[in-house]
């Protein structure tokens, strides 16, 4: 089962945890319901389409409601650091979480003694505290964008804010970025940078690319990270290789927003829902996917 | 400051510095000020309001004399600035402790969608519509604030959105003011 942690932007969004359903644009968690919108919603709402199109079980989520002050994320590390060790999560993804090197390496104390070992993801502020704290290559995934890259590969700074211009004036050179983050590993064992290009790498470089369909407003709509972590987490889940769920979940990510039509001023919710006819279209071939009235099963496991 | 908090200062300074390990001060800043009259005033109101700081010695790479600097979490320093400005402590300077030299991003990535303008610094992008004024997407960024700030500011013009400085609190949310300070000054000319 895929875990997912990460926060909600409510400072009076209790601490739940549970597995997550959408009900139209509402995603539920207990009695719990949440806006879908940028951040750990959207990611949850891209992995329960997608699961539920491919017949995996509902993500398992722990949430907490945190507007940036950080307490919220405090009680969700402490949290987790109470309960991982009694979970069975095949995969767990990390996401809008305040970077805490102490809580972070807590967190990682516990995860260390799970057997068998998570596959590990994270994005947004996990990745961030992975790199601040040294831990970044006990993960599997990480999925920069371009500006998020140049952080990884600026072995000084702490935090994106700080990235020297020296790197950032690099942005269109991927590859030396790519070298440069798992030279002062600073990356996962594998990469997913998401851009107008997406790429797939590990510490040998560039291992797959994807840059259609093209929809240059995608970059600017908040939240079509999220649903690409969301979509690569569930499939990584389903049993696919490392190689053949990022190829799908890029693919499967910009045919969405293909689908969409979007402009910049498109909302990501408008993407999310077309999901199910992207997966179908990009994993039709090899994958029997649930559309109506078909009850063949899901991807096959190919680890 | 009184001994006391000086001698629990020192005492804490080499606790820290037996700590094992090179990257345990990673989320760490550093707030330099004037003198150390104001070190001690910000002290007293950080800590008023909650905050995990000590005072300690600064870094050789700002050292100026026998001064003192406020070690903070750095991924916090929006809300801190913001205290601290709002007491009239603004500090000289906040830089990370692992590399002082370090200076905020300054460089800006643009994108012209002909209606739409988005500005990227760092890891956050701003767009608006050129022609409403109106916020129409904040994307990027990983802290907790960022989804919290889009949803304040996102279907809002720029003259009627909080901006990020109000209302953020993390790095993420400084690297959105400075997004949105640049939308600004373009859809101003």
């Amino acid at each position: 089962m895929l875990c997912v942690a990460g926060t909600i932007p409510e400072d009076n969004f209790p601490l739940v945890e549970g597995e997550v359903k959408l009900s139209g644009d509402q995603l539920r968690i207990g009695i719990s319901t949440i806006a879908v919108n940028r951040g750990t919603a959207a990611l949850l709402a891209a992995a329960v389409t997608a699961a539920a199109v491919l017949r995996q079980p509902a993500p398992f989520a722990y949430l907490v409601g945190d507007t940036g002050t950080g307490k919220g994320s405090e009680r969700l590390y402490r949290n987790m650091t109470n309960v991982l060790t009694r979970a069975s999560f095949q995969t767990i993804t990390l996401h809008y979480i305040q970077p805490i090197i102490q809580w972070h390496k807590s967190l990682h104390a516990v995860i260390g003694t799970l057997i068998p070992r998570p596959r590990l993801i994270a994005d947004a502020g996990s990745m961030y505290a992975a790199k601040m704290s040294g831990e970044a290559s006990l993960y599997d995934l990480f999925t920069p964008d371009v500006g998020e890259l140049a952080f990884l590969a600026d072995e000084e700074a702490p935090h994106p804010f700080y990235t020297r211009g020296f790197i950032l004036h690099e942005e269109n050179r991927v590859p030396d970025l790519i070298a440069r983050a798992y030279k002062h590993r600073n990356a996962a064992r594998y990469l997913l940078v998401k851009g107008e290009k997406d790429y797939l790498a590990n510490e040998s470089g560039i291992i797959e690319m994807v840059n259609t369909p093209v929809e240059e407003a995608l970059e600017a709509i908040g939240g079509t990270g999220d649903t690409l972590t969301g979509l690569v987490s569930v499939l990584i889940d389903a049993g696919m290789n490392m190689q053949e769920a990022a190829v799908a979940a890029m693919r499967t990510n910009r045919l969405a927003g293909r689908y969409a039509q979007p402009t910049p001023a498109t909302q990501i919710g408008e993407i999310i829902r077309f999901i199910p006819q992207a997966i179908q279209e990009v994993l039709g071939e090899r994958c029997k996917v649930n559309t109506d009235g078909d009850t063949s099963t899901a991807c096959q496991k190919q680890e | 400051m009184n001994s006391v908090a000086f001698f629990g200062f020192l005492k804490r300074n080499k606790e820290q510095d037996n700590l094992p390990g090179c990257d345990r001060r990673a989320d760490r800043g550093i707030l330099v000020f004037e003198n150390t009259s104001e070190v001690i005033q910000a002290e007293n109101l950080l800590k008023q309001h909650g905050w995990e700081i000590r005072v300690m010695g600064p870094p050789p790479e700002i050292r100026q004399g026998c001064d003192l600097v406020i070690e903070f979490p750095l991924i916090e320093e929006l809300q801190i600035l913001r205290t601290l400005t709002t007491e009239k402590l603004p500090p000289l300077r906040a830089v990370p402790v692992t590399s002082p030299l370090l200076q905020p991003v300054d460089i800006f990535h643009i994108k012209d969608y002909g209606r739409y303008l988005m500005v990227r610094a760092a890891n956050m992008k701003l767009t608006v519509d050129r022609e409403t004024s109106v916020i129409v997407n904040i994307s990027g960024g990983g802290c907790p604030d960022v989804p919290y700030l889009a949803a304040a500011m996102v279907g809002k013009t720029l003259a009627d959105a909080p901006s990020p400085r109000e209302i953020g609190h993390t790095l993420c949310g400084y690297a959105l003011q400075l997004a949105y300070e640049e939308v600004q000054r373009r859809c101003s000319v």
